[in-house]
């Protein structure tokens, strides 16, 4: 019995801390007009182009990055599992490094060995800048996607998939494309909205690379006004809450789609 | 796994001209991995270590013997330690309610998916919640204002040390929920029959029995909590601006406009990052794969 009191006080305290400042910025969200509460910061953002511009630029991004993603991904942890489970430690390894090594090193890193003066310089030009912050992302965002993907492989028998189709006249391709992607879709999927959550109000990269991204956006907001921060704050954990609650809602589809055979 | 390799095997050994094919497979992901993650990392690493005329030294690792710099560290590894010791315990604690503490199944759930969303709401937004709830005129500070605790006066402010770990805690301890859950899962039943079989009681079965056992996760998720404050810029950087001085923040300011007036500088303070969250993420490593030989 005090053990069961003892949890809930635990628990109550626990969702104290977490719900206040959830509150306390939809509260403030809400305050913009004097004395009553109303959606005008909300209406404000919404319509300001700035955003709209900087919002769409950010979704435009992250739809690429889980494209790119997907691309190096989904064939890399296939064929470690088919051809090549003496490499997969050190696959998985490198894949782990974006949480080892702290971002701001990293893009430090492309910011020294893809500027103007060097073979590859990216940093020079609008499109490179571009190309090099999604590649950035898809590192990034690879711990995530790889341990998704390789997770949902090891549920379906690769070799087997593989010869069956082969035998049918199939081509490496076509195998990942009509085979293995559609079994493993699931994990693409809560891999890919992951990577969306991560992307959309990314910072650091977007900052030091000079791109007007969302995250940028929301930091001058957050310097130059009083509601609207709290405005889109209220909006990017709507989008991080809509990411995890599509994966838990895909994760639980597919378990029944299992249970059915 | 075992019956996949052998297959496999058996499959390749008659196309021998096919052996090297197999590494085809793998060459994307390389030159990808080694263009944006490895390269990036060894620039850094090799330039802590040469002069601007490419020269080896070891006078950048020196110059960080500065005050500025041995402060922003200093407050950087406090922050993150702490922030890290209270996240194991107080995610621990919740963790432990929710498997041991005969609460309702249906709390599981949704603490779960919370945790989930919590420990990607990092940055940017967090730091806004954080000013309405905390800040000036943030709702808990004008309550208590109303009831006469004057926070200001009472010398807290979101800008210090106290402040972002508080801040901080708000991903650091849904990270331990969601890591550690599964590993209070693991704890077999039998154990702690066992134990009370021996004539143990509930502390001597958790100090003898089950912290030893779960020593490793937790102390690895400790290291994993901390290498996670010690990277995080965007969350300080929305409260406070360049002011704040952690290491994080220093050497974002320093890529921009190089205010340390030393462009080899960045290089050093850079690898002095890598090298702390390198340990913390060794010890992790480590500890957890000495873990797992218990949760099987």
């Amino acid at each position: 019995m005090t053990r069961r009191l003892v949890s809930w006080i635990i628990l109550v305290l626990g969702a104290t801390y977490f719900i206040l400042p959830l509150f306390g910025m939809f509260n403030f969200s809400l305050k913009m007009k004097r004395g009553v509460l109303s959606f005008e910061a909300y209406r404000v953002v919404l319509n300001d182009p700035q955003f709209q511009q900087t919002f769409g630029y950010s979704v435009i991004l992250a739809l690429l990055t889980i494209v790119l993603g997907v691309l190096i991904v989904v064939p890399t942890a296939y064929w470690v599992r088919l051809r090549l489970p003496g490499v997969r430690p050190y696959v998985e390894f490198i894949t782990l490094l974006p949480l080892v090594i702290p971002p701001i090193v990293i893009v430090f890193g492309y910011i020294r060995l893809y500027n103007t003066s060097s073979i590859l310089p990216l940093t020079g030009s609008w499109m490179g800048t571009n190309i090099l912050i999604l590649f950035g992302y898809a590192a990034l965002a690879l711990p995530y996607m790889y341990r998704a993907v390789d997770t949902g492989l090891r549920t379906i028998d690769v070799a087997t998939l593989t010869e069956a189709a082969q035998s049918l006249g199939a081509g490496w391709t076509r195998i990942l494309a009509t085979v293995i992607l559609p079994n493993v879709l699931v994990s693409v999927l809560s891999g890919a909205f992951l990577t969306f959550a991560i992307v959309i109000g990314e910072y650091v990269y977007a900052a030091l690379l000079n791109l007007n991204t969302f995250g940028p956006y929301m930091v001058w907001m957050g310097g130059n006004r009083a509601y609207e921060p709290s405005a889109l704050a209220v909006i990017a954990f709507g989008i991080t809450w809509a990411c995890m609650g599509l994966i838990n809602l895909f994760t639980r589809f597919s378990k029944h789609t299992k249970a059915q055979k | 796994m075992a019956s996949l390799s052998s297959s496999v095997m058996t499959q390749a050994r008659p196309q021998r001209r096919e052996a090297w094919l197999k590494w085809v497979g793998i060459i994307p992901f390389a030159i990808f991995s080694v263009m944006f993650l490895i390269l990036p990392t060894l620039y850094i690493v090799f330039g802590a270590f040469q002069t601007q005329a490419g020269a080896f030294t070891l006078q950048n690792i020196r110059d960080l013997n500065t005050d500025l710099i041995r402060a922003a560290y200093a407050i950087s590894i406090k922050i993150s330690l702490a922030s890290a010791l209270i996240g194991c315990v107080v995610g621990f604690a919740i963790s432990a309610a929710v498997v041991f503490g005969g609460l309702p199944k249906w709390v599981r759930g949704p603490i779960m998916t919370f945790s989930g969303v919590a420990s990607n709401f990092a940055g940017v937004p967090l730091a806004f919640a954080f000013i309405a709830t905390l800040g000036p005129v943030g709702i808990v500070t004008v309550l208590l204002r109303d009831y006469g605790i004057n926070l200001r006066v009472l010398g807290f402010n979101l800008l210090t040390y106290y402040g972002l770990v508080i801040v901080y805690l708000f991903f650091e301890i849904p990270l331990m929920i969601l890591i550690i859950t599964p590993a209070l899962d693991g704890m077999k039943k039998e154990w702690r029959e066992a134990a009370s079989m021996l004539g143990a009681n509930t502390r001597q079965y958790w100090q003898y029995v089950a912290l030893p056992i779960l020593f490793p996760s937790l102390l690895g998720t400790f290291a994993l909590l901390f290498a996670n404050a010690f990277g995080a810029v965007a969350t300080a950087y929305a409260l406070a601006g360049p002011a704040f001085t952690l290491v994080p923040i220093t050497l974002f300011s320093q890529i921009r406009g190089d205010v340390l007036g030393n462009p080899q500088l960045g290089f050093a303070l850079a690898f002095g990052m890598i090298v702390i969250t390198g340990i913390a993420n060794v010890i992790y490593i480590v500890l957890r794969t000495r873990a797992e030989r218990w949760m099987q």
